[in-house]
């Protein structure tokens, strides 16, 4: 048994004993887990891949006479402005103007919200075209001007849902090639595409949320930020393998930190085909190792972790329940499975090589003293459920 | 008799070279076995052209030479078709599409998705469905 207080004692020391996820079921398999659980002070996870409920707040300062910006738009994207005067928030999915769209399909929706996003990480200068209303305090009517982020009081990350604890595998048994945010499938089965790190992903690792909740202190693309909510849809009462782990989507996680320390690298816009914009996010979460379940929870295996396959043509629009079939990421990162007794090409929509280099930029940052782990303020929901939305004929 | 290769070339033709029947050439006078990946016409009458071809050392060279002399312009690494290593995040959502294995996840443990320029035969499917813009096509 090990305490917040002591493991980052021993980080403070420099003595603490940091391994990834992707390192951790060997060392245990070697030193046993009594063993193990006494000499690990941390395991680090990660995950990068497309996180569409993304975005960020931005404050511009006062212009000279003011503005209250009632429509705005950067590099032509359109950002919320229903807030106060010169705060606006920038969401990951938003198309930029005249964009056609799915109007010839399919749409090659080059650049959106999370391209401007990257652009603001990557120091870019960027337009700003606002427009006002007017009122007494802020008489003026519009302003373009040219903006990079270190010209902005605030750039702070508010992503209401990222890290799905496990995610859906794409499969398409319509005979019509369909567009969508997992990807292109092809008619018939041809092949499916999964989005998770499995093995590396922060709450495949901590399957119970006993270490991450709300308060945790996470690496959000190099930032230093915190979760500070269950994410939005975190559905935790679900089915659950023996050894605790998911078998569908599951929890989730809302985090936020300063865009400022972000690096560019794990802050990428996404234009997917057919479908829209996007952006991709690296994530690190480290798991303190209190106790020895908490170790074994974290020594969890591609071949653990079953997804469910969901047919994209026709049940997952109509919301129909059903699933194809499970299978395992060891069988998915093999690049071919089984449905039916057909072969199945297998694409991924997110990075293991970029999750793993993640968790070893954490692992690092902990074992040089630039990173201390944090006691949750408050727990996840444990047996939270997902309403639909129902269409009533009436008030 | 020297041994023969193949090597991928990318030729650029300007405008005035592109009724030329240069290709005719390579194969009549030059002797080469000839696989032409991808060719393009512009509006503006510029012509580009990826293509193998496969012969002695001496006879490529030679080949070479003359197509020079028509003022086209000749990339000896065959870039029809290249990948941002910096822009690739190895999410390996490409390789699927990929008809050679040209993008190839070799390293299991890394996940790493290396692009073999050499395999690439230019059917741009990369170039359509890698989400992050690394794949690009110079024509
Ligand atoms: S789809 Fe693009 S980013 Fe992903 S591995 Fe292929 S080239 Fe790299
Ligand atoms: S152009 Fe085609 S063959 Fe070449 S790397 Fe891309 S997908 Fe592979």
């Amino acid at each position: 048994m090990k305490t917040y207080e002591q493991i980052n004692g021993r980080i403070e020391s420099g003595k603490a004993v940091v391994l990834t996820a992707d390192e951790i079921m060997d060392y245990v398999d070697k030193k046993g887990l009594t063993a193990a659980a006494e000499e690990v002070d941390v395991v680090t996870t990660a995950t990068f891949g497309t996180m569409c409920s993304s975005g960020c707040f931005l404050n511009f300062g006062h212009s000279k006479p003011k503005i209250r910006m009632s429509e705005a738009w950067i590099a032509d994207v359109l950002v919320y402005t229903g807030i106060a005067a010169v705060d606006v928030y920038l969401g990951a999915t938003q198309l930029r103007h005249g964009d056609p769209a799915n109007m010839y399909p399919p749409g090659e929706f080059r650049y959106g919200g999370g391209h401007v996003i990257e652009d603001l990480v990557a120091g870019k200068k960027l337009q700003l075209f606002a427009l006002s209303y007017v009122t007494d305090c802020y008489p003026l009517r519009e302003i373009r001007t040219y903006f990079s982020i270190e010209d902005l009081n605030q750039a702070t990350m508010v992503n209401p849902r990222n890290c799905y604890q496990n995610y859906n595998v794409a499969i398409n048994c319509s005979d019509e090639t369909i567009y969508t945010y997992m990807g292109q499938l092809e008619a018939n089965q041809k092949n499916v595409n999964y989005s998770s790190a499995g093995q590396l992903s922060p709450l495949l690792n901590d399957p119970y949320y006993e270490t991450i909740g709300v308060g945790t202190r996470v690496w959000l693309a190099g930032a230093h930020g915190h979760v500070y909510s269950e994410g939005t849809q975190h559905a935790s009462g679900c089915e659950r393998t023996p050894g605790g782990v998911p078998t569908g989507g599951a929890g989730t996680l809302a985090m936020t930190a300063d865009m400022k320390q972000m690096r560019k690298e794990f802050v990428r816009g996404v234009s997917l085909r057919g479908y829209g914009v996007s952006l991709a996010l690296g994530i690190g979460v480290p798991i303190p190792i209190l106790n020895e379940d908490i170790l074994k929870r974290t020594c969890v295996r591609d071949r653990d972790i079953l997804a469910p396959v969901i047919d994209y043509g026709n049940d997952y629009p109509q919301n129909t329940g059903k699933t194809v079939c499970q299978v395992n990421y060891e069988q998915l990162r093999s690049g071919e499975i089984e449905i039916k007794g057909k072969k199945v090409q297998v694409g991924s929509m997110s990075s293991y090589y970029k999750a793993l280099e993640i968790a070893n930029l954490l692992a690092d940052e902990i074992r040089r003293g630039d990173f201390y782990l944090t006691r949750p303020i408050a727990a996840m929901p444990k047996d939270s459920g997902m309403k639909p939305l129902l269409k009533r004929e009436q008030e | 008799m020297s041994e023969t290769i193949t090597r991928k070339l990318m030729l650029y033709f300007p405008k005035c070279e592109c009724e030329k029947p240069i290709i005719y050439h390579l194969v009549k006078d030059y002797d080469l076995i000839v696989n032409i990946f991808r060719a393009k016409v512009t509006p503006e009458e510029e012509g580009y052209l990826v293509l193998d071809v496969t012969g002695t050392e001496e006879q490529i060279q030679a080949s070479i030479d003359f197509v020079k002399t028509f003022n086209v312009t000749v990339n000896f690494s065959g870039k029809g078709v290249t990948r941002d290593n910096d822009r690739c995040t190895h999410c390996g959502y490409c390789v699927p599409y990929c008809p050679t294995d040209a993008l190839i996840i070799t390293n299991g443990a890394t996940r790493e998705v290396i692009y073999n320029e050499d395999e690439c035969i230019e059917c741009l499917a990369c170039v359509r469905v890698c989400p992050f813009g690394a794949c690009t096509a110079a024509f």
